[in-house]
């Protein structure tokens, strides 16, 4: 549909003026619904909101760290898992059946109760040269399950790449790790950014379980406020506050995406 | 075109006829248990006197002939338990142990309700004092009465003051705090919405926030695992915790005691509420209540700290 | 003492899973020798390429290149794959490397020279072939005829001991077509031995020493180019030839 033109001015004004009439109708029927006033004073409470937002960002700030360390080391484990899963040969099969294993348990067990069995179970064994803090383990729980998913994403993008990629690179009597690491991965990781970086939209969520274990994240925060004063709308301080931290991701993952659709589009042999 | 512009004001007129026409039927605030109408039959007062409002008959409750209690799953000692001391799964059949138990059919009783008739609900701690409309005539669940909870639910009176105290785990440096100045230092946990979580930030006022977590088991695992050094709770509680659930625990001392008290929780406007608040009166003025304190709670009290 | 074969393939069979691709192949290439293969679809001559510089394995039989038999177990296949270059019909280039990296990076990570010192023979080598000026380009601006020629310099550049070439004007525009043929010919000219699979029949008819026509898995017939092209022996050497003229590639 060209946009510019007779036909496709006529296109945009007819998608203008629905979505103005679909908004209209929308805000018509919430605010003349009876229970309205209720779930107002409820979930939109401005006094409230004012002083949820005295202590929620400041626990905000503990998803916010969770969630950097973990993507940091989610991004190379997630790749060790994936690279484990691609040598070739007999006598790399444990390997490989390791990172299968792997792959498959942490995406098969639900992430809180990955959460549960580490914050509390490992503590509870009592190894002192372990650590026991719920923040740590929180962590680590995280990094396991995020790393399997992650790993499928990058084993995607490896897959992705034409074998006379591999081809030509072991031609040149390249390793398989050095065809991987020269040839195959920059490749590969470029084009699954937008998969892994939805993943860690994902992540970044789920920064919330640690608050289980009885660390006062952003939702337990959130949670105390409502209890005290019986008004759901901390609850949207949290969501308002999650939703400024997924745009800049958003929007990076745009950006990485249109930077290098051109070099994805790699010349096969005619152009 | 001319299709994709009536498709348009279709909707629009669908959607204005939607929002216009819900205003007729604006719910009433809920103030009355939602459930069966009374269909018994209305007293004979065929005589000048008023019906007794606290009589069977004229008593409307959830279930019509019945009596539904809510309380959370599971129900610990001392305020309920099974056959062999352990806590009761209010889905299974009643034992009718336990503090709240007894104060439960007791008050039941009062209203002339069997045993027979008393029916149980399971309903979380936190969904409690939430406001609106009940499965329950009444929660008994160690709820203390606040008065930002009163205004979304009814308190009856007290059938228990509380106190709440500090469970350290016996080689801690804190289970021989003589004051609240000693757990200054401690980090210490509570269940989430709960007034021992209010203890804490209220009275204590620790340098490290505490803890919080979903359930107060939630904190006893972390209170084994040494993740923390105390919790707060409700000082009935301390007893199975400290004989059952963390043997190498102890109480460290009792909280100031302020006037908190544990009250049955109502629906908002439920006129249930003023009948068990006579129920209650008259256990009380009749020894009862004491003499299922002195039953089921540990009277042998640690100090209080001040 | 004359110099070994440069290649010899003995009795080579390969299969992909049921289906039998090679059924005993039995060639020999002296050094120097342009060797083209011709033969239809799926009679095996890039199975057959393949397996010269092991990116297949082979099933039975024996590879030796320049004497050595690379087929032996324990041989260092990242070792052999050094001596032998391979360009393919397509997706030859690394699309995230300019020109020169796609040229250097062979020299650098498996040879082990020196950044410089392989930019700079990298340099020469495409300036040869007149493609120094598309040095820092990335492969997407170049013309199919372009990246195959680079795809060829990035194989010289390993100094091997041997060129395959796998069809590799197949997938390109007639007119880009005779810029690669002009390339693979000045190959030819400086003593490189060379193994090409090819359609272009009049290509093959000028530069090769020997002509094999791969049918069904073996060298049906093989013998110098004049002969192969207007006195075939085989009945379907016939036939192949006869396709081709019909379709106007002779």
């Amino acid at each position: 549909m060209n946009p510019s033109g007779a036909s496709g001015r006529r296109s945009t004004l007819i998608a203008l003026a629905s979505t103005l009439v679909f908004a209209a109708v929308l805000v018509l029927v919430v605010s003349n619904a009876p229970g309205w006033p209720a779930v107002e004073r409820a979930f939109f409470n401005g006094e409230v909101f004012r002083e949820s937002l005295e202590v929620i960002p400041e626990a905000f700030l503990v998803n916010v760290k969770i969630f950097l360390i973990a993507e940091v080391l989610i991004l190379p484990f997630a790749l060790l898992i994936a690279v484990l899963r691609s040598l070739p040969g007999p006598v790399f099969f444990p390997l490989r059946a390791l990172a299968v294993v792997y792959a498959d348990l942490f995406r098969g067990i639900p992430t809180i109760l990955v959460i549960y069995l580490l914050g509390f179970g490992v503590p509870a064994l009592g190894l002192s040269w372990l650590p026991i803090d719920p923040l740590f383990w929180g962590l680590v729980a995280l990094v396991l399950v995020y790393s399997a998913y992650v790993s499928e994403v990058y084993r995607a993008g490896i897959e992705s790449v034409h074998p006379s990629q591999t081809a030509a690179a072991r031609s040149l009597g390249l390793s398989h790790v050095k065809a991987l690491r020269f040839v195959v991965l920059p490749q590969a990781v470029r084009r699954v950014v937008p998969p892994l970086l939805n993943d860690f939209i994902g992540l970044q969520k789920d920064t919330a379980l640690v608050g289980l274990l009885g660390v006062v994240e952003a939702f337990r925060q959130s949670q105390i406020e409502v209890a005290s004063t019986f008004n759901y709308t901390p609850y949207l301080v949290t969501a308002i506050l999650f939703v400024l931290l997924t745009i800049p991701l958003a929007r990076l993952t745009d950006w990485l995406v249109a930077r290098d659709r051109r070099r994805q589009l790699a010349a096969g042999g005619a152009l | 075109m001319r299709k994709a512009l009536a498709l348009l004001l279709l909707v629009a007129l669908l959607g204005v006829t939607a929002a216009c026409g819900s205003d007729d039927d604006e719910a009433a605030p809920a103030t009355t248990a939602p459930a069966t109408e009374a269909t018994d039959t209305e007293a004979e007062a065929t005589t000048e006197e008023e019906p007794d409002p606290c009589a069977k008959e004229e008593l409307v409750t959830v279930v019509d002939g019945s009596l539904t209690i809510a309380t959370d799953n599971p129900a610990f000692p001392p305020w309920f338990q099974d056959e062999e001391g352990a806590p009761w799964d209010p889905t299974t059949p009643a034992t009718g142990l336990g503090y709240e138990a007894a104060v439960a059919y007791a008050v039941a009783e009062q209203l002339s309700f069997t045993q027979d008739e008393v029916r149980w609900v399971v309903v979380p701690f936190n969904n409690v004092f939430r406001p609106g409309p009940k499965d329950f005539d009444f929660d008994i669940n160690q709820v203390s009465y606040l008065p930002a909870r009163d205004e979304a639910v009814d308190f009856s009176d007290s059938y228990y003051d509380v106190e709440q105290a500090v469970v350290t785990l016996k080689g801690s440096e804190f289970a021989s705090a003589a004051s609240l100045a000693d757990l200054q230092d401690a980090k210490l946990g509570a269940q989430v919405g709960t007034t021992s979580y209010n203890a804490i930030v209220e009275l204590i006022q620790p340098a490290q926030d505490p803890a919080v977590f979903d359930t107060n088991n939630d904190a006893i695992a972390a209170l084994k695992n040494t993740q923390i050094d105390g919790i707060v709770v409700d000082f009935p509680s301390t007893g199975y915790i400290t004989a059952v659930q963390v043997p190498n625990a102890t109480v460290a001392g009792r909280l100031p005691a302020g006037e908190e008290y544990f009250g049955l929780v109502f629906e908002e406007g439920n006129p249930l509420r003023d009948c068990v608040n006579e129920a209650i009166a008259a256990l009380q003025s009749d020894g009862s209540i004491a003499q299922f304190q002195e039953e089921w709670i540990n009277t042998a009290a640690p100090p209080v700290l001040e | 003492m004359s110099a070994p074969p440069a290649l010899v393939l003995a009795g080579v069979r390969k299969s992909f899973g049921k289906h039998e691709v090679l059924r005993g192949i039995d060639l020999e290439l002296a050094p120097h020798e342009v060797v083209c293969l011709i033969g239809a679809s799926g009679s095996g001559k890039s199975t057959l390429l393949r397996c010269v510089n092991l990116l297949e394995p082979v099933d039975k039989g024996r590879v030796l290149l320049g004497g050595d038999e690379i087929t032996a177990s324990g041989v260092n296949l990242d070792r052999v794959r050094r001596r032998v270059g391979i360009v393919f019909q397509a997706f030859n280039l690394f699309p995230h490397m300019t020109v020169l990296r796609n040229v250097t990076l062979g020299p650098t990570k498996a040879l082990g020279k020196r950044r410089s010192d392989a930019e700079e023979d990298a340099l020469e080598l495409l300036g040869r072939f007149g493609l120094a000026d598309r040095a820092a380009d990335y492969p997407d601006r170049l013309s199919g005829g372009q990246q195959q020629r680079v795809a060829i310099v990035r194989a010289l550049a390993m100094e091997p001991e041997l060129m395959l070439l796998d069809e590799v004007t197949s997938a390109l525009d007639p007119e880009l077509v005779a810029e690669v043929l002009s390339v693979i010919r000045e190959l030819a000219d400086a003593g490189m031995t060379m193994l090409i699979a090819t359609h272009e029949m009049s290509f093959a008819r000028d530069i090769a020493s020997r002509v094999c026509f791969l049918d069904d898995g073996v060298i049906l017939e093989e013998g110098d180019p004049e002969q192969i092209f207007t006195a075939p022996r085989e009945p379907r050497t016939q036939q192949f030839l006869q396709r081709i003229v019909a379709a106007g590639r002779l």
